[in-house]
Formats: C-alpha cells, sequence, structure tokens
C-alpha cells in the first residue's frame, strides 16, 4: 500500500503553521544593540520583532505581543537578557533560554513607568534607557528630565531613588537656569570606571555628573547647545557631547563639585554653513594612534541635507560613509582581548541603516567594508522573480564560488572575518547544496546559498551591460574629485532605482549539470548564458522571434524591444550569454524552460511561444496563441517606459512597499477593548463593503487568453503508445495546451540537421482555467527526471514501458491523462470544493521522517488563500493542508518558490524570505546555543513554574541589591536546571502563557 | 399527439410506454383516447382536472395565470430540458430552500450577482450576526431569473453541499463558477412566505397527490432527479477537447465522437472556439435525447409541490427582482 494513504506522513501536521527560519534583511529595522561579552547583536523592528545575531547560523527571534515599534534595545552584557523599549513606551525583558540545548529568546516581563498624578502622560515618555553594567538595575531618562531606577529582572521601580530636575536645578546657578526647564533627558551614560556615577545629560545643554550613592552633583558642565547625545572617554577624563547645531565639544572631567563653563574643544566639523544635528557620537581610544571619533549625521544643513552619513575620524583621516538609506544606529566592536588596559581598539564599525546592515572594517587602511555572511540585502533592487536548484554538484558550486570571488571593482572587501561571532551553531552540516536565484529589477540575478539558515550572496550577474539602456550610468561616484569635501564614501549595495524596467528579470531556468542559464526579462528578452571560468570578450548573437504570426489587426502599444549593444564585449568570469533572442511584440516573458541536452529553449509571452535551438542558432518554431477577441495582450505594460522619471518610480516603489508590509496597527486600548468584546458572547461587528461579484462562466474571449503559462520538455509518448521521443508542452491562460513532437537530432549531428517540431495534439479545457503546471509521469507514476540526471547516475531511469501519464494543473482543478490517448485517469476539481485557486503548484519528494529511503512524490499547492495543500501523486487525493500566508499578502503569494524536497521561500517583506518546510525530514532551522552567565540564578524556568504569582513572592529588592556583583561569582544557569524538571517546567510554563 | 382520460377525468398524454401501459391498465372500462395534431396541441388542457372542470384553489390560480397570457404554442415535452429545479425538499428544513441550476452549453449565463454582507443567527449565545453571502443582482434575462427560484438578498448558504460559511466572496465566486455546469446552491429566500407548509400539503392537496401518483410518478423529486443523469452532466463539463495534430491523421480519438464537420478542420492551424462549442453541444443533446423526456415529464406540473411552488414563487418574486 502507498504510504501515501497513512495520515500523517508527508508534513508536519498538528503543528500550527511556521516557518521555519527568516532569510534576508529584517524589514523596516528600528533599533539596534550589541553585547561586546556574547558578542551577537539585536535589530528591533517596526513590526515588534526582535532578531538576535551571532555568529552565521546562531539567530534568534522574538515577536513581541504588542504590534508597536521597538525604539530602543539593549543588552545586559554577557547574561542573556535584553531590554525592548516599545513607542507605546513599555520596557520589555527578553530573556535567552535553554530549551533541550538550544537557546530560544523569550519575553519574561514588561514594564510600563506609572504616569504622575497632575501632570502629563508625556513627561513619563522614556527617552533613555541604560542598563547598568552592575546588573542589578536600569536606569530610564524621561521627557520629563527625570531618572527613574528599576531593578533588574523583576522590573520593580525604586521610588526612593528617582532622581527629579528640581533636584539638579538646586545646584545650578541662577544666571544658567533661568527660571528655565532644563528639558528631557537625552543621554545617560555610566562612568567607565567607577559604576555608581551616572552621566547625565538635559535636552538644554545641561550635563551633570551625578554621584549615585551620595546622591550629590559631582560635576556640571554648563553647556549652551541643544544636547543630542554624550559619550565618555575611556579613561574616564573627559567626555564628549554632540549637539543639534551639528558640533560636538570635548569636556574635562576633574574632581568634585565643579561648575565647567566651557569645554575644552568645540568644533562644528562640517560648518562653516548651517549644519543637521549629530544625533549619535562614539568615542573609542586606539593603541596604535588617535582616538576614532564616530559620529552619525552632522551635513552641512543645505547642499547634503539629505544624505544619510556616518564619519569616521582618526586624527587628521576622516571618511565621511554615505549610506543608502537613513541610518538607525550603530556601533564599534573591539577586539576580544584588548592587548592592553586603557584601550579599546575598535576592530570594526557595524552601521545599521534602514535597507541594509554594514561593517566597516577599522584596522584595515582605507576601512573597507566586511561581507556580511547573513542579513543579506535581498532587495538591494526589487525581487522579480525566484527560483530554486536543489542539490548543486559540487564542482558547479565551486565554479559559482570562484567567478564570485574576483569581485569587478577596484575596491576590494575587507578579508577580516565577521566580527560579530558569538554562540555556537548546533544545526547539522546541510547534506545537500542548494541554490536559491533572484531575478531583480535591474536586470540582474543573484545567486544565494540557501543550504542553511544564513542565506548568504554567492554571485551576482548583470544582464544590462549586454543593452543599450536609456541612461548609461557613470559610475564616476567611486573615483569622486580628490577635492570634494565632505570627503564620502558611497556604502552599502542598496540601489532601488532602476534605470530601465525593461531590463527587470522575469523567468530564470538554470541546468545544474551543463551549468547552462536562461534569463528573460520584461521586454521579451531570453538571454542563453554559459558558466565560464575565463573573462571573455565576444559578441552576442542576435535573434527575433516574431511570436504574432502575421496576425492581422493587432498593433503593440507597450515598450519598444531593448536594443542590444554591436560589437565585442566584454565579460567576467562567470555567466557569459552566448545568444540573445528577441520576442516580437516585446511583452514580458511569461514562461521559459530550457533542455540543455537537445540544446533547446522554450519561451513565451502573452502572445505565443517560441522554440530555439541554440547550439544551431536559429528559430525552431513560434506560435501564436492570441484569441482573435483579446485586444487587451497589445496593450503593453501601462506604458511607464518612457515618460516615468526615477523620482516617479521611486515613490511608487515606496507605496508599493508600504502595501506590503504595513500591519495593522492598533493602540493597546483598542487591543484591550477588543479581548474583552472576545470574551464576551458574540464576536464583533464585522464591516462589510458593498462588493459584488458577478457568477459568470469564463468565456473563451477573456482578455489575456493566449498569454503561455508554462512549458515543459519530456521524453514521452506523444504519437502512439509504441514509440517515445521528445516533445514540448505549452500551457496558456484560457485552458488550452499545444503540445508538439520534436526531431531532435543526435548528439553527433546536432551541427548538421535541425531540430524540427510537429504539432501533436491540442488540449482544450473544458473549464478553461489558466494551466499553471504541466509534468509527465513514467509508469511507475514518478515524474521525469530533469536531462541529464539519469545519464550522470543522479535519478534512476524512467520507466519507460509502462504507460506515462500527464499531469495539468490549472488554476482550478489537478488532472491526470493518460498518454498518448490523452483520456481523463483522475482529477481534483480543487476550486469547486474550496473556492480557493492554484497560484503556485510542485512536484515534490517527501522523504519520510523515519527513513530517507522512503520517498514519496507530492504535488504541492498554494492558492491564492495562501494556503498549501499537499497531494499524492498520481492519485490526487489531498493529505494535508496549511494555512500558511495571509491572503491579502498578494506579493508574498506570488513570490513562493517550492523546492525538491518540500522545502520552499516566500517573501514576507521586500528584504525577507520566509523559509517553510512541508517535510518531516527535510528541515532546516536555526539550532544554536549561546552561553550566557548571569548574575542571579532566575532562569526562565523559574519565572514560567511561578507564574503571575510566584512573581510577587520573588521580589525582594533588599535581596537584588545584595546580591553578588561582578562577574567572578556569576553562576552559569544551566548548571541548576535539572533536565527532567525542565521538561516538566516548560510544559507547565507554556499552559501558563 | 395522443392523450388519454384517466379515471379522475384528467387529460394525460401518451408518449411514452409507461403511460402507455398506465392507460392501458387503467382503463375502466373504456379507454378514451384523443388524437390531435401536434400543431394544434393545446397542452394546457393536460393535467389534472382538466377535462373535469372542477376549479380547485390551486389550480385556478394556475390555469387563471395561465389564460391571462396570449396563447403560446409550446413543442413536445422532449423539445424542452430542465431549467432548474428544487431539490431535497424533504430533507432541508422549511425555511431553506436548494435549487439546480442546469445550465447547457456556454450561450446562457447564469446570470446573477452576490456580495457580502450580515445575516442573524440563533445560536446558544442568543442572536448572532454572522457575515454571509448574499444574491445581490439578477441579470434580466438570465438562467436564474428565468427560473423565479432565486431571489435578490436570497442568503446563500451552500454551494453543491460545500457550507459557504467562513469562506470570502471571491471562493464563493469561484466555487460557484466552478461548478457553473451543474450549480446546486442552497439558499434561505429573503421572501419566506412562499415556503411549503408540509403539515398542510397532505390535506390540502390529498386528491391530487394520489392521482399523480396513479399516473406516472411515485418517487419523490430528489430520486427522480438522481435518476438525471447527473454524471453524464458531470463527463460533459469533464469533456476535454484534444485535437490530434497533423501526424497521422489516421488516429481518430475514440474518447469523442467526432462528427465529419469537426474532423475536416482538424489539420486547421488553430482551434476554432466556437466549433468546439458547438461540437460539444451536439454530443450532449445526442446523449441526453434519451432522458429527456423523462425528465420532462417529471417537471410536468404533475407533482403537486411543483405546482405550489414554482409558478407562485415566481410570479411574487419577479415583482421583487426589478426593484434593483
Amino acid at each position: 500500500p502507498s504510504p501515501a494513504g497513512e495520515p500523517g506522513h508527508v508534513g508536519r501536521p498538528g503543528l500550527p503553521w511556521e516557518g521555519t527560519v527568516e532569510h534576508g534583511f529584517p524589514s523596516q529595522p528600528s533599533a539596534l544593540a550589541y553585547d561586546p561579552v556574547l558578542r551577537v547583536m539585536a535589530i528591533g523592528t517596526k513590526a515588534g520583532a526582535v532578531k538576535l545575531y551571532g555568529a552565521p547560523g546562531v539567530e534568534l527571534t522574538g515577536l513581541h505581543k504588542e504590534t508597536a515599534t521597538v525604539t530602543q534595545l539593549h543588552f545586559l552584557p554577557g547574561q542573556g537578557w535584553l531590554l525592548s523599549l516599545l513607542d507605546d513606551n513599555t520596557l520589555h525583558l527578553w530573556e535567552v533560554c535553554q530549551k533541550e540545548g538550544c537557546s530560544h529568546l523569550e519575553e519574561t516581563r514588561s514594564f510600563g513607568l506609572p504616569g504622575r498624578p497632575g501632570c502629563s502622560p508625556g513627561i513619563t515618555r522614556v527617552t533613555v534607557v541604560l542598563p547598568m553594567a552592575a546588573g542589578a538595575m536600569v536606569c530610564l531618562g524621561t521627557e520629563g528630565g527625570a531618572v527613574y531606577f528599576v531593578t533588574l529582572p523583576t522590573l520593580t521601580l525604586l521610588e526612593d531613588k528617582t532622581l527629579f530636575p528640581d533636584e539638579i536645578l538646586l545646584s545650578v546657578p541662577d544666571d544658567y537656569r533661568c527660571g528655565k526647564a532644563l528639558g528631557p533627558v537625552e543621554s545617560v551614560q555610566e562612568h567607565p570606571r567607577n559604576g555608581s556615577q551616572l552621566l547625565i545629560g538635559y535636552s538644554r545643554g545641561l550635563v551633570v555628573l551625578w554621584e549615585q550613592s551620595t546622591r550629590t552633583v559631582q560635576h556640571l558642565f554648563l553647556g549652551n547647545q541643544q544636547l543630542e547625545s554624550l559619550a565618555w572617554e575611556q579613561s574616564g577624563k573627559s567626555i564628549v557631547s554632540s549637539h543639534s547645531d551639528g558640533g560636538y565639544m570635548v569636556w574635562a572631567v576633574s574632581g568634585t563639585g565643579q561648575k565647567t563653563q566651557q569645554p575644552t574643544m568645540s568644533t562644528i566639523p562640517y560648518g562653516p554653513f548651517p549644519c543637521k544635528a549629530i544625533s549619535k557620537i562614539l568615542w573609542r581610544t586606539c593603541e596604535s594612534g588617535n582616538p576614532f571619533i564616530i559620529f552619525s549625521g552632522g551635513m552641512p544643513r543645505a547642499s547634503y541635507g539629505d544624505r544619510h552619513c556616518v564619519s569616521v575620524l582618526q586624527g587628521q583621516t576622516l571618511a565621511t560613509l554615505d549610506f543608502t538609506s537613513r541610518v538607525i544606529d550603530f556601533f564599534t566592536v573591539q577586539s576580544p582581548s584588548p592587548p592592553s588596559p586603557g584601550f579599546e581598539n575598535p576592530r570594526a564599525l557595524v552601521v545599521l541603516v534602514e535597507e541594509e546592515l554594514v561593517a566597516i572594517d577599522l584596522q584595515t587602511p582605507g576601512w573597507p567594508t566586511i561581507p556580511a555572511p547573513y542579513l543579506a540585502p535581498l532587495h538591494s533592487s526589487a525581487i522579480t522573480c525566484s527560483c530554486h536548484v536543489s542539490n548543486v554538484p559540487l564542482k558547479l558550486w565551486e565554479r559559482i564560488v570562484s567567478a564570485s570571488s574576483l569581485p569587478p571593482s577596484a575596491l576590494h572587501p575587507s578579508l577580516q572575518a565577521w566580527p560579530i561571532d558569538g554562540g555556537k551553531n548546533l544545526a547539522q552540516e546541510p547534506t545537500q547544496r542548494g541554490l536559491l536565484l533572484t531575478g531583480h529589477e535591474d536586470g540582474t540575478v543573484r545567486f544565494w546559498d540557501a543550504s542553511g539558515v544564513s542565506l548568504k550572496p554567492l554571485y551576482k550577474l548583470g544582464t544590462a551591460n549586454i543593452f543599450q539602456t536609456d541612461c548609461e550610468h557613470n559610475d564616476s561616484l567611486n573615483q569622486a574629485g580628490e577635492e570634494e569635501w565632505p570627503p564620502f564614501r558611497k556604502v552599502g549595495c542598496f540601489d532601488p532605482y532602476s534605470d530601465d524596467p525593461r531590463l527587470g528579470v522575469q523567468k530564470i531556468a538554470l541546468c545544474k549539470y551543463t551549468a547552462k542559464m536562461v534569463v528573460a526579462g520584461t521586454a521579451g528578452q531570453v538571454l542563453v548564458m554559459e558558466l565560464s571560468d575565463e573573462k571573455s570578450e565576444h559578441a552576442v548573437s542576435v535573434a527575433t522571434v516574431d511570436l504574432l504570426q502575421d496576425r492581422e489587426g493587432f498593433t503593440w502599444k507597450g515598450h519598444d524591444r531593448l536594443a542590444p549593444r554591436n560589437g565585442p564585449l566584454h565579460f567576467p568570469p562567470g555567466f557569459q550569454p552566448s545568444v540573445l533572442v528577441q520576442c516580437v511584440p516585446p511583452a514580458a516573458v511569461t514562461a521559459v524552460t530550457l533542455h540543455s541536452e537537445w540544446n533547446l529553449v522554450a519561451f513565451g509571452t502573452s502572445h505565443g511561444f517560441g522554440l530555439f535551438d541554440y547550439y544551431r542558432r536559429n528559430p525552431v518554431l513560434a506560435r501564436c496563441t492570441l484569441h482573435p477577441n483579446d485586444s487587451l495582450a497589445m496593450e503593453g505594460p501601462l506604458s511607464r517606459v518612457k515618460s516615468l522619471k526615477k523620482s516617479l518610480r521611486q515613490s511608487f516603489r515606496r507605496i508599493r512597499k508600504s502595501r506590503v508590509r504595513d500591519r495593522p496597527v492598533s493602540p493597546p486600548q483598542v487591543q484591550e477593548a477588543n479581548a474583552q468584546l472576545a470574551e464576551q458572547a458574540g464576536p464583533p461587528e464585522v464591516e462589510m463593503t458593498p462588493v459584488q461579484r458577478r457568477i459568470e462562466p469564463r468565456s473563451a474571449d477573456d482578455s489575456l487568453s493566449g498569454v503561455v503559462r508554462c512549458l515543459y520538455f519530456a521524453d514521452t509518448f506523444l504519437r502512439d503508445a509504441a514509440h517515445h521521443g521528445p516533445t514540448m508542452w505549452a500551457g496558456t491562460n484560457s485552458g488550452s495546451v499545444f503540445a508538439y513532437a520534436l526531431e531532435v537530432p543526435s548528439q553527433e549531428k546536432f551541427s548538421e540537421r535541425a531540430v524540427e517540431a510537429v504539432l501533436g495534439k491540442e488540449i482544450q479545457l473544458m473549464h478553461r482555467a489558466p494551466v499553471v503546471a504541466i509534468a509527465v509521469l513514467d509508469g511507475r507514476g514518478n515524474p521525469l527526471p530533469e536531462p541529464y540526471e539519469v545519464s550522470r547516475d543522479l535519478a534512476k531511469a524512467p520507466d519507460m514501458q509502462g504507460s506515462h501519464s500527464m499531469l495539468i494543473s490549472s488554476e482550478e482543478q489537478f488532472k491526470v491523462f493518460t498518454l498518448p490517448k490523452v483520456s481523463a485517469k483522475t482529477k481534483f476539481k480543487l476550486t469547486a470544493h474550496e473556492g480557493c485557486r492554484v497560484r503556485k503548484v510542485a512536484l515534490v519528494s517527501l522523504a519520510s521522517a523515519g527513513s530517507e529511503e522512503r520517498l514519496e512524490n507530492c504535488l504541492a499547492c498554494l492558492t491564492n488563500l495562501g494556503d498549501i495543500h499537499i497531494f499524492t501523486v498520481p492519485s490526487l487525493r489531498p493529505q494535508v493542508h496549511y494555512s500558511c500566508i495571509r491572503k491579502e499578502d498578494i506579493s508574498g503569494i506570488a513570490s513562493c518558490v517550492f523546492t525538491k524536497h518540500g522545502q520552499g521561500f516566500y517573501l514576507i517583506s521586500p528584504s525577507e524570505f520566509e523559509r517553510f518546510s512541508l517535510s518531516a525530514r527535510n528541515v532546516t532551522e536555526p539550532l544554536c546555543r549561546l552561553e550566557v552567565a548571569r548574575l542571579q540564578d532566575t532562569s526562565c524556568l523559574r519565572w514560567a513554574v511561578w507564574g503571575v504569582w510566584g512573581a510577587l513572592l520573588w521580589w525582594n529588592p533588599s535581596r537584588t541589591r545584595l546580591g553578588p556583583r561582578g562577574s567572578s561569582s556569576s553562576e552559569v544557569c544551566e548548571g541548576l536546571v535539572v533536565p527532567g524538571a525542565c521538561r516538566g517546567g516548560w510544559e507547565q510554563g507554556e499552559c501558563l502563557s | 399527439m395522443i392523450g388519454y382520460a384517466d379515471v379522475h377525468g384528467d387529460l394525460l398524454p401518451i408518449n411514452n410506454d409507461d403511460n402507455f401501459f398506465k392507460a392501458v391498465s387503467s382503463a375502466h372500462p373504456l379507454l378514451r383516447v384523443f388524437i390531435q395534431r401536434q400543431d394544434e396541441v393545446d397542452y394546457s388542457n393536460f393535467g389534472t382536472n382538466t377535462l373535469s372542470r372542477k376549479k380547485k384553489a390551486l389550480v385556478t390560480l394556475r390555469n387563471d395565470n395561465l389564460r391571462r397570457r396570449p396563447h403560446i404554442n409550446i413543442s413536445m415535452p422532449h423539445d424542452f430540458r430542465p431549467v432548474s429545479s428544487i431539490i431535497d425538499v424533504d430533507i432541508l428544513p422549511e425555511t431553506h430552500r436548494r435549487v439546480r441550476l442546469y445550465r447547457h452549453g456556454c450561450e446562457k449565463p447564469l446570470g446573477f450577482y452576490i456580495r457580502d454582507g450580515t445575516s442573524v443567527r440563533v445560536t446558544p449565545h442568543g442572536l448572532e450576526k454572522v457575515p454571509g453571502i448574499f444574491i445581490s443582482r439578477m441579470v434580466p434575462g438570465g438562467l436564474a431569473e428565468s427560473t423565479g427560484l432565486l431571489a435578490v438578498n436570497d442568503e446563500v448558504l451552500e454551494v453543491n453541499g460545500i457550507e459557504v460559511a467562513g469562506k470570502t466572496l471571491d471562493q464563493v465566486t469561484d466555487m460557484m463558477i466552478a461548478n457553473s455546469h451543474n450549480l446546486i446552491i442552497t439558499v434561505k429566500p429573503a421572501n419566506q412566505r412562499n415556503n411549503i407548509i408540509r403539515s398542510s400539503r397532505m390535506s390540502g392537496s390529498s386528491g391530487q397527490s394520489t392521482d399523480s401518483t396513479a399516473s406516472h410518478h411515485s418517487l419523490p423529486t430528489s430520486h427522480v432527479l438522481q435518476n438525471f443523469h447527473p454524471d453524464e452532466m458531470e463527463s460533459d463539463e469533464e469533456a476535454d477537447i484534444v485535437i490530434e495534430g497533423g501526424l497521422e491523421p489516421q488516429h481518430i480519438p475514440k474518447l469523442h465522437n467526432l462528427t465529419s464537420s469537426s474532423l475536416s478542420r482538424i489539420n486547421g492551424s488553430s482551434l476554432s472556439h466556437r466549433l468546439q462549442r458547438d461540437l460539444v453541444l451536439n454530443n450532449n443533446s445526442g446523449r441526453e435525447s434519451n432522458g429527456n423526456i423523462h425528465k420532462l415529464l417529471s417537471s410536468l406540473k404533475t407533482d403537486p409541490r411543483h405546482s405550489l411552488v414554482i409558478p407562485r414563487g415566481g410570479i411574487e418574486e419577479d415583482g421583487t427582482v426589478i426593484t434593483l
């Protein structure tokens, strides 16, 4: 009996659907933090997510219950605790817990500052969070100017310690005070040598060194410029303050009870014209020379006010790092063990900007960037298509890697290792190499290593240089004039502005055995490429294929075709184009397929499909699929080609992006009210939009019925049951399938004889739904292998004795037909039962969790509702079904790609792929461990067991205060956890939460 | 056209073996046979009580209605095909109605629109407002309107046996379209005044019901409909058209009996959609012709439930439909 019959054999049923790991760059990051002890960083997002990253493969994720922006993140170094501040003014404590040997991130408690009676709630808005190095307390600066102290990890307010601005004002001279308030707290910094002294900076410019134990003002710095940020020099002898006028000042710290009127140094680095504020400044001492001063902002308002810059200044050396998007935060990474005390020796500068993360190597002259092993900016140009190749042969893998190791640009990336390397990756080495290809709007194809948890960039292929585009790019930005000031340096690769939308990549096909690739684009261009290890200079041969086939009455109103460049072109090592086929009319390519053994490429547009022999470089076939009534097909995409300039496109893209990632954000009050409503009987009022839908069966003259949706090559029985041979299949939007028998000469005769194609069959599905996929199954019901797969011993030879069958998947039904007779064998009418329509479909082979030998071929399909259904093949019995993507997330559904072994990817934001697994065996998820050493023995186990009332008992401020200080007395928390108790504790914990 | 008068004095047709047998067996003592030219047959004379002219309330309603209109000559039953029927009356609550729409070929549109809305349900918690799907509009002259069984603001509860609760408007739309060849929708009519009151069914029309049982229809409605080649309709829907290419024209597919006219097009370069459609229709009508008589007889208003529901509902709801 088929194992498919067993329920629960495939997939991971019973579990609520969730992805296994997110690849790419988190959408809309809003906060950054770094733990120098654990050597991990945390990124918070506007959607309330918190992500921890360490060494490649070490990733922890958490999501706040509230959908609110994470405005600040702060680690308690080494303790595995992370404080997050949300824009609803609540503070949350996250904890790294160990569960079954792996680390997880859990939210344990939250805290909100109580409002002060008689005051506006705004004054208790937290502006500054500073966990004290001792680890038992966190200090909160507020809008009202007060500084509060909260114990850790209980998050209890120590009311008697609160420092109100009135107390400070007592020590401030009258002439400085002028009756004005000090303004919000802008910065609080702990003295690097003396933990009881706090440097507190107020918005108006006053900076105070406060001794906590005696509650006295140690030192007053009477600044007159609006303050933005403060930083200590490591020795504690001086401080640096940055201001809203774009300047920074260095102040000397000495003695007690002093008032300093003037800074020792004050400068506006990008003056003298008005400058923007310096929002953050760091001072890092360096053994080998001058200290580093690193600050963000401060650009001349009029000329460069729109730039997003971080400046690095060391002695006379200044680099103005010009980023691609708004700077969110930055930090420096120190060398793991400082060679001599008193110096910080920053090793790298890590900058988080809105669209990417950039690391700068501060130890190599020229401060090159360090390529990141994760957080790849997938969206550096908008993703237009994606494609996954499983089980990539090692040889091809190495060739792709070596092609990318020779960067074409003059500016080499740093060879330094990635500085953020905390934690241990426990995931098994991936058993096979998986390649994810993404096609982009600017005509590039990026190759990503998708074998493991972190998606690493492997290679980038550009296709734009083959064509003459409207705006020839001048790469002058890198070799800017010597005299230019400020000394801008472009960093980062986010560049969403495509010069010509026609360059956009629509479809990709790659043969992993012959390293041949087909890239097809928006203007009907089909490029056949070959991997070469040597650079080359050659001319690309160009062919055009007329898909209209003399149909009359059609005029193409869309964009022009791309004009290819003439003459020999230079190509770096990597994939180099050999043939360019251009469709006429130049509509976007909607389907492409490659058969490297037959040297054939098939491509389709909204007008028809063509077959091209790239060995002899001549077209074999062109067929028009247009219906006579189909007029829309000729309109082309709203002809935005010429009229729209960069800026307009940019704004459209912004709108699109915001549509994708806008999650409904509701204030907590609304959520609360909703929760209450839900508890009461009856669902809340559902608002209905007066939409109506017409119930009309599809007619043949629907618009765009001629769009070719899928193309397929197979060696099967088309003419009679006795002889099999090469065939090509094409399916259209109106439910038509065309089957061609191909005469392919043997390998030796390729150059002598031409390939011929003869129409074998035309099938019209009565329900007329678009044909999404076609596949041929062999006599045993297995899908036919890929070209060369059998000859290279990588797949079993298909059964060519038994009768083949053909699986046609339309948007509404799956049907299996016998071949060559084409009579229906089995069918499943998805739409008739569920009312959903097929968006993506793939044949996947799922291995049983028990044994890898037990493989099962299944049909996985993603519907327009974001559900994934799995069916057996060829019996088409429904197996499991998950709801996977929100049905409103149209771009997520459109971006989904399945792998051959039951995993898949879809975009959850323009910059992030969610990876999921349908297979019980083949799961890629982060398994990692962070060794944390807590000052107090408060593993999350205990919190979970004690629950709410337990927390009351736990709270004991005196104990917190008397608790051991310093890392010498710390205990490793997992040593305290009895394994059995741990498991029991967790179960209970889950019940409670 | 041959008719006979049965024991109750009803004029009934003889057009198949069954009713011929019935006529002979029920002859008592003589069989009165009426022979008319087909062109002159007045079909309104067939049916219950037509000969005895005893005017009962129900019949009057219907006959009056027919008389009001100018006399229409309609053809033989086998030229009819069913357009719609009410099914499963015995298993559904009285407030619901299950309607089957028969769509033949692609010509006639189903002709209605649906929309989102809220309906009030009785639940253990009391009355609750829940989202629902409603008929929002009828296309004048469309199939749905012509049946008179569906009306604007009827709530759609099921489509081909699948509940629509929890499904989106688009899902329901797609379900209806995917089942459009044989659409069965269960509605809660907005107008509940035309409902069948089951308790009064037997008493109100006891005389007729025995008559009709005696004549030829003893099967409950749903059963009759089951007989009615639903499978055949399915297979019609599934009949994808395969046209062999010009390789070996002697391999004519056995799957479909392509007529000679269509064969001549096989070698043509492109599919002619219209041709295929005609082809399918020809096939259908050929295959169905046998069943048609049977089907039609069942929908001849001998069943009291039919005579109660169809015309009355049709007339009344005709009025409301136009309002949108």
